[in-house]
């Protein structure tokens, strides 16, 4: 790809980390994304992106419908090289190492980053047997180890209570919200590091969405989480750190309290304060 | 009016009404048809006793069954040279199963109905059926052991159906000893005369050898000369005893025991009786061989290679299918290659039978076959083992027939997988090939299955290419057996189709075999219906398991 295409909008992230430090809080990056290109066939969707995703903290993706959001964050786990004709350029550093590295192993990175998507997607199995899955694939099989993963695993995910009676009936008999908690307990029973969520409630109702966020509050006691959503409340509720993009470009990113009060670009502005997108 | 009234669509409603009536009339004739005639069969007609005068005037008397009636506009009766008085219109004739095959020649007549002088149903006719000739109507005399009356006149029918049944049994114990004991027998020696014509082919023919399978030998004819003494006088028994009978022109003929299958006097029988002689004659028509060129007895070797057929044909595409199916959705690069594939298999499933009959009597038969005894059957030279017609080239053949509908299910079902689904197991760290085998192949085995039941419904009534790859008008043995390794798959055997098509073309007494047609058809479909209804149950069941996320 030629240089053109690749504008780079380089955001001083290490400042804002540095201002956090003061408060006392542990801040060293977990993600970093160093320069990053991604082109569908011909067609660029992310130009040039630079971050950093602090460890144990919440980072959220905001910015209109198609603008590179929800691709930047499926290259954290490589999602998107299951896409047809897909060109990735740049790095993304995950503790240091570059995951789109040659001598990556994609199945045990994506063990590392876990996901959630935008549409509860049980496998059409027993709850228990969903919770297990990606314990199954490692090989594990040792009845107690995986009885006591799923009771952690639905525990973390605030589900127990409402499905340890019925462990061995069908997911997909759950409802919706209680299905996108299977999901979350899915991916946190391998014990990831990252956890990327996809817009985890557009789907959900209200009392859902509340449940969901309550767990998102939880969960970063112990995962790097990175959401992407569209409602900015919502972002404003559950994130400590806020991204704005436009276009396939990172336009701001910062503290979710600093760039929803004083966001330094015009177009973060115009965003947040609903004049387009 | 009439343009408002096209507009309104009524008349569109009563087209589309018009041909499901249709198609639904069709299908209820055709079952209809071959449950009445195929199922009525087994049902005791009653024998009528004619006095018929016979056109050049002699009156004589004629004993059957009246199977069916023709009624022929007078015009038509006078130009093929029947005289018609002038105030006939119309010539009535039937058809009369005379039996009695061995004594006139033939067993069916036809005969006018103006020439019949009376008609009587009397209760002493009795029907005899028989191993050899067909039926026999007529009344009973006497019967006789060892060639000396024993019973007459009131006496013998009590006394014909003790006699019977004990002649049965022992038939029954003749069969089991030639077909179980000496049948082993017989194809241990076969064995043992290859084993030794192998050693000899390797050179390892030596005088250990030749001790060893002589002993070997001796051991099986001690063991064949202990069954041929039981043999000899089970047959001796079961000759001893005959019985006497009168045929409609009075003469009187000796018919063996042993040749009688059953004796039943169909006039003096309660409706039980008929039920349960109906239930006696469905169940040997399920479950006996074939007698008399197919037109009698039963027709289970038949139904046994029928499903047999089909099954080893499953257990061959399923896999075959699934896996080229998962490569063309799954792995190949979608492109110009692949799109030409799908169509070449689409294509393939147009193809007439009959070609894949030819390719897999002159590829797998031929090549393959022919190879196969070259390498691993040297000893059996110059009989072929599998370089001949047999069940394995069979289901082969039909798989390859039925393999496009499996791949063009399989495919539709592994393209319905939502790519949510695929993500989230991929996401957890499960590799493209786990993912697929945890998830995705559960999934689309409901579509899977759906293939299958096409394929099977395709194959169990194929006819054309079996012909020419594996199945016969009569096998004596059947592909599966107690003698080591149980299983024949160079084996030739009976199919439900051709079987319908050799007993209603090719037998020798048409008349006789017509109902057995529809007796087997109706069978076939009923064969079908099984398979499918059983895979339908398995994919229903399925469905509800891996019920995936719609939309």
């Amino acid at each position: 790809m030629t240089a053109q295409h690749t504008r780079t909008h380089t955001i001083d992230v290490s400042s804002i980390l540095r201002d956090q430090k003061t408060t006392g809080e542990q801040n060293e990056a977990c993600i970093k994304v160093e320069n990053l290109n991604l082109f569908y066939a011909e067609k660029q969707a992310l130009h040039g992106v630079n971050m950093e995703m602090p460890k144990k903290k919440v980072t959220a993706y905001i910015g209109p419908s198609g603008c590179g959001k929800s691709t930047l964050l499926r290259c954290i786990n490589r999602m998107n090289d299951l896409v047809d004709n897909v060109t990735i350029e740049g790095k993304i550093l995950l503790d240091n190492e570059n995951i789109y590295d040659k001598a990556v192993n994609v199945a045990a990175l994506r063990r590392r980053v876990g996901m959630v998507f935008q549409k509860p997607n049980p496998f059409p199995k027993s709850i228990f047997e969903n919770v297990t899955y990606g314990l199954r694939i490692q090989g594990i099989n040792d009845k107690r180890i995986l009885e006591e993963t799923v009771e952690n695993a639905l525990r973390g995910a605030a589900l127990w209570d409402e499905v340890k009676d019925r462990l061995n009936d069908n997911a997909l008999g759950l409802s919706g919200g209680q299905q996108q908690r299977l999901v979350i307990a899915r991916a946190i029973a391998i014990e990831p590091e990252v956890l990327l969520l996809d817009e985890p409630a557009s789907a959900l109702d209200p009392i859902s969405t509340l449940k969901i966020e309550e767990l998102i509050n939880e969960l970063k006691e112990k995962y790097t989480i990175v959401i992407v959503t569209h409602n900015m409340q919502q972002a404003a509720r559950v994130s400590d750190y806020t991204a704005f993009m436009y276009m396939g470009e990172l336009i701001e990113m910062g503290t979710t309290s600093e760039l929803f009060t004083n966001p330094r670009k015009k177009q973060t502005e115009d965003y947040i304060t609903g004049r387009y997108g | 009016m009439i343009r408002l009234w096209f507009k309104s669509g009524t008349p569109w409603v009563w087209l589309n009404a018009a041909a499901v009536s249709t198609s639904l009339i069709m299908v209820v004739g055709v079952l209809g048809l071959i449950l009445v005639r195929g199922a009525g069969h087994f049902w005791p007609s009653p024998v009528v006793q004619f006095t018929y005068q016979e056109p050049n005037g002699q009156i004589q008397t004629i004993i059957g069954e009246h199977v069916d009636t023709s009624i022929t506009p007078a015009a038509m009766a006078k130009s093929t040279g029947y005289a018609m008085a002038d105030d006939e219109d119309t010539l009535v004739q039937y058809l009369i199963k005379a039996g009695n095959r061995d004594i006139t020649g033939t067993d069916f007549r036809w005969i006018l109905e103006r020439n019949v002088k009376q008609q009587q149903s009397p209760a002493e006719l009795m029907v005899v059926e028989r191993r050899e000739w067909g039926n026999f109507y007529g009344r009973l005399v006497a019967v006789k052991e060892s060639g000396k009356i024993i019973a007459e006149g009131a006496e013998a029918w009590p006394a014909v159906q003790t006699k019977i049944s004990e002649a049965l049994t022992v038939f029954k114990k003749i069969a089991h000893l030639e077909k179980k004991e000496v049948g082993a027998i017989n194809y241990s020696l076969e064995k043992l005369r290859l084993k030794q014509k192998k050693l000899q082919l390797e050179n390892l023919w030596d005088t250990a050898a030749e001790q060893r399978v002589a002993a070997e030998k001796a051991e099986l004819e001690v063991e064949y000369k202990k069954y041929q003494a039981q043999l000899s006088e089970l047959y001796q028994q079961i000759r001893r005893d005959s019985l006497v009978a009168k045929t409609e022109s009075g003469a009187e003929i000796e018919i063996p025991l042993n040749k009688v299958v059953r004796i039943f006097q169909p006039n003096t029988m309660s409706v039980f009786d008929k039920i349960v002689h109906y239930g006696v004659k469905v169940v040997e028509f399920l479950t006996d061989e074939p007698r008399e060129a197919n037109t009698e007895g039963g027709i289970f070797p038949a139904i046994f290679g029928t499903v047999m057929m089909v099954m080893m044909m499953s257990i061959i595409v399923t896999p075959f299918g699934v896996i080229a199916a998962v490569y063309l959705r799954e792995y190949a690069k979608q492109g110009f290659i692949t799109r030409l594939i799908r169509i070449s298999v689409n294509n393939l499933a147009g193809v007439p039978s009959i070609v894949y009959g030819v390719f897999g009597l002159g590829f797998f038969v031929y090549i393959l076959g022919g190879n196969i005894d070259q390498l691993f059957f040297p000893e059996a030279a110059p009989a072929p083992v599998y370089g001949t017609p047999g069940l394995l080239w069979a289901s082969i053949t039909l798989a390859l027939l039925t393999l496009p509908v499996v791949i063009v299910s399989t495919e539709e079902g592994l393209a319905r997988i939502p790519r949510s689904i695929r993500e989230g197991s991929l996401a957890l760290g499960a590799t493209k090939l786990e993912t697929l085998w945890l998830t995705v192949l559960p999934m689309a085995s409901p579509a899977m299955m759906t293939g299958l039941i096409l394929a099977v419904a395709r194959a169990a009534g194929e006819v054309a290419p079996l012909m020419l790859v594996g199945v016969v008008k009569l096998a004596p043995t059947l592909p599966l057996d107690g003698n080591y390794p149980f299983l024949h798959l160079d084996r030739k055997f009976m199919h439900l189709g051709f079987h319908i098509y050799d007993v209603g073309f090719q037998s020798p007494n048409v008349e006789a075999a017509r109902p057995l047609v529809y007796a087997t058809s109706l069978l076939l479909v009923l064969v079908i219906v099984g398979l499918n209804l059983s895979a339908i149950l398995i994919r229903n069941h399925l469905r509800e398991k891996y019920r995936a996320l719609e939309g």
